[in-house]
């Protein structure tokens, strides 16, 4: 961690986004009071994750990433019972399972769960004792499509009910469709924070690419977009427009082509993803 | 429909403790080596060691030696290696580091684990009386004195699984756990007479806890001594260095 810092308004989502080795981990860990930092503040929920442990873990649900971290013997919903013992006011331990779609594994034993089935009980461990406040540490990882969909609904509805999640992620449409905030991290740094929609908004609006025959004389094409429109030969017979995209200036690169006896095939309108974000902030080598 | 409108607040702690202690206690009835290990290798040893084939023990009647040394066995056997190995592999699946996060405090589970190992010994030496009665075993003595000196040796025991346990890897706990176990049945006065030792070695093992617990029970039960003083100073000496070092020492990661 090298000068993280972090907020979470009351009731909203953040993730924390990064690549392998980003430091998720570690920042969710300090805040969850399993490491202590070496300097620097954090308060959770107004407490000192390690000083006032014992005031702040009955208000706190955590899903530890891989696995449950839960004694492996038992049966699935014995664990959530268990786990449900804890706490004065707790969830139907059995609807609970329901909800995450553990029902048919109720009797089984954790360690003979799948991993996405591991997840979703995790998930539930994490809810059980109807927290202020939850860390999920890459809550869909291992789960397949429909449980990944199941996840979000849950996420979002605790959201709806007044529950503040932090969650990391290196999915990031998961990102861009649960949170509020996104924080982008790399290096145990913020490279960047902001809105789904403020990350994506900065920089280039949109982009419009299309094929056509090389060497056009993009010249003529410049002077009739608008000012602040770019326009590229990428590679021989690539094109790349980008600007503010907007229903005007797609009618204008299209009236250009028709009066230059151009076929543009292949257009495509872009708009920039997280992704595109994501990948301009932390490199597109591979992590080890 | 499930609401998540937040309700936080801790369990009283008795409520965590019985849960704690259920679920501690059914999980090691529910685990197979765990089952071998505690109850039925102490019986079968009680079967063979009653039988006259591997040396002579001096003793008129030989169940009255091979009651208290399976008693003593079951009890390191429940609360030094069943337990180490138990917590080395929870330190390792991350349970403890999960069950960390959660509301329970970490008194109440060292507390249910100590009420699990101890429920245990009482199903372990029901069965263990029963098979002896089978064979013939009359005990003597008063049972508080036994009772005191499994309480202790459970202490000692226990202390000395959990240091291992919680400075050791999860596999070198598995090794180690059953290596000291097999040293003790035989080298810990457990098995063996320590009188069948030289002078001088004898007077060296009688310290270690399997010997102090063992001795202890055997004088009580076989001779129907009074309190054996000499073997509850040991162990105390042992539960009181052990203790404080396993909680000084374990990793709960």
């Amino acid at each position: 961690m090298d000068g993280l810092s972090l907020r979470l308004e009351y009731g909203s989502v953040l993730a924390l986004l990064g690549p392998n080795g980003a430091g998720k981990t570690t920042a969710i860990e300090i805040c969850e009071g399993f490491r202590r930092p070496d300097s620097g503040t954090v308060r959770v929920l107004g407490l000192d994750p390690i000083a006032d442990a014992r005031a702040l873990r009955p208000r706190v649900g955590v899903m530890l990433q891989d696995g449950v971290g839960g004694y492996r013997d038992a049966r699935s919903i014995e664990l959530l019972r268990l786990f449900a013992s804890y706490a004065a006011h707790p969830q139907d331990p059995s609807e609970l399972l329901e909800l995450v779609g553990l029902t048919d594994a109720g009797a089984t034993a954790v360690k003979r769960l799948s991993g996405g089935q591991q997840q979703r009980l995790s998930l539930a461990l994490a809810l059980v004792a109807r927290p202020e406040l939850v860390f999920l540490d890459e809550p869909t990882a291992g789960m397949d499509p429909q449980a990944r969909r199941a996840t979000w609904d849950i996420v979002r509805q605790l959201r709806a009910d007044g529950v503040s999640v932090v969650l990391t992620t290196h999915f990031l449409d998961e990102a861009e469709q649960l949170a509020d905030t996104v924080v982008v991290i790399d290096s145990g740094r913020v490279v960047a924070a902001g809105t789904p929609a403020d990350l994506t908004r900065a920089g280039a609006e949109g982009q419009i690419r299309f094929h056509a025959e090389p060497g056009l004389k993009l010249a003529s094409l410049l002077i009739a977009l608008p000012n602040g429109t770019a326009a590229i030969e990428q590679e021989p017979g690539r094109y790349l427009v980008s600007g503010d995209v907007n229903p005007q200036l797609l009618a204008t690169l299209t009236a250009w082509c028709a009066a230059e006896g151009v076929m543009a095939n292949n257009l495509a309108v872009e708009r920039r993803s997280l992704e595109d974000v994501f990948l301009e902030l932390t490199g597109r080598e591979l992590r080890t | 429909m499930t609401t998540f409108a937040p309700a936080a607040g801790a369990a009283p702690r008795a409520r965590m403790l019985s849960a704690q202690t259920a679920i501690e206690f059914r999980l090691q009835l529910r685990n197979a080596e765990q089952v071998g290990l505690t109850l039925i290798i102490p019986l079968l040893l009680l079967f063979f060691f009653n039988l006259p084939l591997l040396y002579s023990l001096g003793v008129s009647r030989r169940i009255e030696f091979v009651v208290p040394s399976i008693i003593a066995l079951a009890v390191m056997s429940a609360a030094f290696t069943g337990l180490a190995i138990g917590a080395g592999f929870e330190r390792k699946y991350a349970v403890l580091k999960r069950l960390g996060a959660t509301a329970l405090p970490r008194g109440v589970l060292v507390a249910a684990k100590t009420l699990s190992v101890l429920l245990l010994e009482v199903v372990q030496v029901v069965l263990i009386g029963a098979l002896g009665v089978a064979l013939a075993w009359h005990p003597h003595g008063n049972p508080g004195y036994a009772v005191v000196l499994v309480v202790l040796g459970t202490a000692a025991f226990g202390g000395l699984g959990l240091l291992i346990a919680g400075t050791l890897r999860a596999e070198a706990t598995l090794a180690a756990a059953n290596l000291v176990w097999l040293v003790l049945l035989f080298a810990g006065g457990i098995a063996i007479p320590l009188s069948k030792y030289p002078h001088g070695v004898a007077s060296v093992l009688q310290y270690l806890p399997s010997a102090a617990l063992s001795d202890g029970l055997h004088r009580v039960l076989q001779d129907g001594a009074g309190i054996p003083l000499h073997d509850l100073a040991a162990l105390t000496v042992w539960a009181v260095l052990a203790l404080p070092a396993a909680a000084r020492w374990f990793r709960w990661e």
